[in-house]
């Protein structure tokens, strides 16, 4: 992206991170999925960043990408730097890596019960990463490990510490899983689903925990999820993914009022609408624009096959088929001021909405702006 | 379920409250529910009392009987001393009687407990470290490591274990070093690939990638994640494999190429009360009952320890 955009919320413009250009390619028997299919995103101090997409997007594979904890040799990267802090983590070496992890990179994981070891106890597994780490005594790691769970907390962080993953409940867990994270104050988190797994009423607390230790720390958090209530929640930015690439990224507000990709609009129209009143719980009808929730159809594109053109036209109510959308792949490009997407007809979808003329095609583009959002 | 359920409870209530959540009811701990559900296999509780009372046995046969009774032991005494008539049926004086040149059955019986749980321990220690090891680096590696190892295991398997036991055993001398030696150079293959297959299951779990995401070397993973977590199915094999390898002894033992006189080893004892089976019947009974008693212990407390330790895997 040659054109320059102001750097989000008062942060010095220095990113943390870049990603450019990141390509991940799996090797199976089957050919080459491209699963990160030439990623660029820049991540700066303290900010959260939303990566969303469905089940095989690659938002996962590119949270691990930057941990190096791509399976190797099935995964390779063909092309792609990950600028650390200046340094490129793609050709590093795992000796150099294990340095990073944990220390300035540290991740979260969708499931704390299959993440921490089960026959270690909690507080085992927080000293082990601290003292990885850092050159402390036992016991100091030990002090360090009850603060942290203290910090999250975890209620009677002292006994709990000696107690193994399966006597924590599942909020706990994640929450000691949190607590492991930040034992070694990291400049980034990756959370991966970090609440995907939990009961709805848990998950406001996780949420509430980790915005609380981000703001603790000062850490800048990448959060991998698909479930965009959590983003309008916690999110600075949000980046929108769709069969290993970035299709939409811009602030959240944008996103959720002003989405220029015709995926990102299906994401929003397929998502019942708290803040709108009168949603009758359990419907699948939003009462107050009396609109039905619309799911996108079909599948997610192989990514063995990835169809030409565009990966999404063959989902899209706005495709040009036989035109630019099945010819040629879009372009992210800039939309509006630190608003990028990658449609041919991002500029304006209305217009586009209109010329198509079916009924899914207009519902779409009025769906999301639900009612007072800034375009509306 | 309900247990789920009302932990999710009293998480909830102590994110509104953490000061107030003294209700921490900790479930009982992995090894403490092992156990529950061992005891409840009445034969494998019965299994671990006696192997319990084997190994009393063994640790304290110089306090049960006069070492020189047993003229030899395992370490050779005088012959002249506490000779007995020869052949002598059980009585109070002598509980299983004497053998062919006077020695007291009891006696060697008991220190012949010593010599099986010696070499069935040390014999299985060996072959499950080694095997363990080969398992580890082949299902944690893979590719080329694991198609060499598995190989090597492979070829080991294959060969006849009872002759090439007998041929090792006459190549490098009777002892009993040697034949917990050949014992265990003949036993790793199976732990091997037990442990290979356990790795490899546990490799792709989750805890494995949070444990490398933290920064762990792969020696740190195998060692301090993985094979606390692979393992369980190794103790078992290695509980069964313990009675096999007392078995073995007394078969090599007992074909003349095992234990040499005049330590009493059971296999042994059952060679020479067979000669004499019509005449003294004890001089086989005794040892052999022993022997049967230490296998059934074992194998019982294997398979009670299997179904503990995986409640899924239980018929």
């Amino acid at each position: 992206m040659a054109e320059v955009d102001p750097a989000p919320r008062g942060t010095d413009g220095e990113p943390l991170l870049t990603v450019e250009d990141l390509r991940v390619h799996f090797h199976t028997d089957a050919g080459v999925v491209k699963a990160v299919d030439g990623v660029s995103f820049d991540i700066h101090p303290g900010e959260t960043v939303a990566l969303v997409g469905e089940s095989g997007s690659g938002k996962s594979v590119t949270g691990m990408s930057l941990l190096g904890l791509l399976p190797k040799p099935a995964a390779q990267i063909p092309t792609g730097q990950i600028l650390w802090r200046g340094t490129d983590l793609v050709p590093a070496s795992e000796a150099q890596m294990r340095k990073i992890r944990g220390q300035e990179i540290s991740m979260i994981f969708q499931d704390a019960m299959t993440s921490l070891n089960p026959v270690m106890t909690v507080g085992k597994q927080i000293v082990e990463m601290i003292r990885l780490h850092l050159d402390v005594t036992r016991r100091q790691a030990r002090a360090r490990a009850v603060e942290m769970l203290d910090a999250v907390g975890i209620p009677e962080a002292r006994k709990r510490v000696e107690m193994y993953p399966h006597e924590f409940s599942g909020g706990m867990r994640q929450r000691a899983m949190i607590a492991m994270a930040i034992a070694c104050d990291p400049q980034l988190i990756i959370a991966d689903e970090p609440t995907t797994a939990l009961d709805v009423t848990v998950q406001a607390q996780v949420l509430e925990v980790l915005a609380d230790v981000q703001q603790r720390t000062g850490a800048a958090m990448i959060l991998i999820t698909h479930d965009l209530g959590v983003v309008a929640g916690v999110a600075d930015r949000v980046m929108v993914m769709y069969a290993g690439r970035l299709v939409e990224s811009a602030a959240t507000d944008p996103v959720f009022y002003d989405a220029r990709h015709p995926y990102t609009l299906g994401l929003m129209a397929s998502l019942p609408r708290i803040d709108v009143d009168d949603v009758v719980i359990g419907s699948d009808v939003d009462l107050r624009s009396g609109r039905r929730l619309k799911p996108i159809e079909g599948q997610p594109p192989s990514l063995l096959h990835p169809p030409p053109g565009c990966s999404f036209h063959p989902r899209c109510d706005l495709a040009d088929i036989g035109g630019a959308c099945t010819e040629e792949v879009p372009a992210l490009r800039r939309v509006a001021i630190g608003h990028t997407a990658a449609c041919h007809f991002a500029d304006d979808l209305e217009a586009r909405a209109a010329a198509v003329g079916t009924a899914d095609a207009i519902d779409l583009v009025h769906a999301a702006p639900v009612v007072e959002g800034p375009t509306a | 379920m309900t247990a789920l359920n009302e932990e999710l409870v009293v998480d909830v209530e102590s994110g509104s409250d953490p000061s107030t959540d003294h209700s921490v009811a900790p479930e009982a701990s992995s090894w403490r529910n092992i156990w529950k559900r061992f005891k409840r296999n009445r034969l494998a509780l019965v299994g671990l009392f006696i192997i319990a009372a084997l190994v009393l046995i063994a640790v304290f046969a110089p306090l049960l009987v006069r070492l020189e009774s047993t003229i030899g032991g395992i370490a050779r005494l005088d012959p002249e001393i506490g000779t007995s008539p020869a052949r002598l049926q059980p009585s109070a004086d002598h509980w299983f009687g004497t053998d062919k040149t006077g020695r007291d059955l009891f006696a060697r019986t008991v220190y012949g407990t010593r010599i099986s749980l010696l070499v069935g321990f040390s014999a299985v220690l060996l072959a499950t470290t080694v095997g363990t090891v080969f398992g580890a680096l082949a299902g944690y590696f893979g590719k080329w490591a694991d198609t060499l190892i598995m190989r090597f295991t492979d070829v080991a398997l294959a060969l006849p274990y009872i002759v090439l036991a007998i041929a090792l055993v006459v190549v490098f001398g009777r002892s009993l070093v040697t034949i917990v030696l050949v014992l265990a150079s003949l036993g790793w293959m199976s732990t091997a690939r037990i442990f290979r297959s356990s790795i490899i299951q546990q490799k792709n779990q989750e805890y494995v990638e949070a444990a490398r995401s933290i920064g762990c070397s792969s020696w740190r993973i195998i060692t301090r994640h993985l094979v606390p977590n692979a393992i369980q199915p190794v103790i078992v094999y290695a509980t069964l494999a313990i009675g096999t390898a007392i078995l073995s002894e007394a078969a090599l033992s007992f074909l003349g190429v095992g234990a040499l006189e005049p330590t009493p080893s059971w296999g042994l004892m059952i060679n020479h009360g067979r000669s004499a089976l019509r005449s003294d019947p004890h001089l086989l009974f005794f040892p052999a009952a022993f022997l049967a008693l230490t296998i059934v212990a074992f194998t019982a407390v294997g398979d009670g320890l299997r179904d503990a330790l995986d409640p899924k895997l239980k018929r």
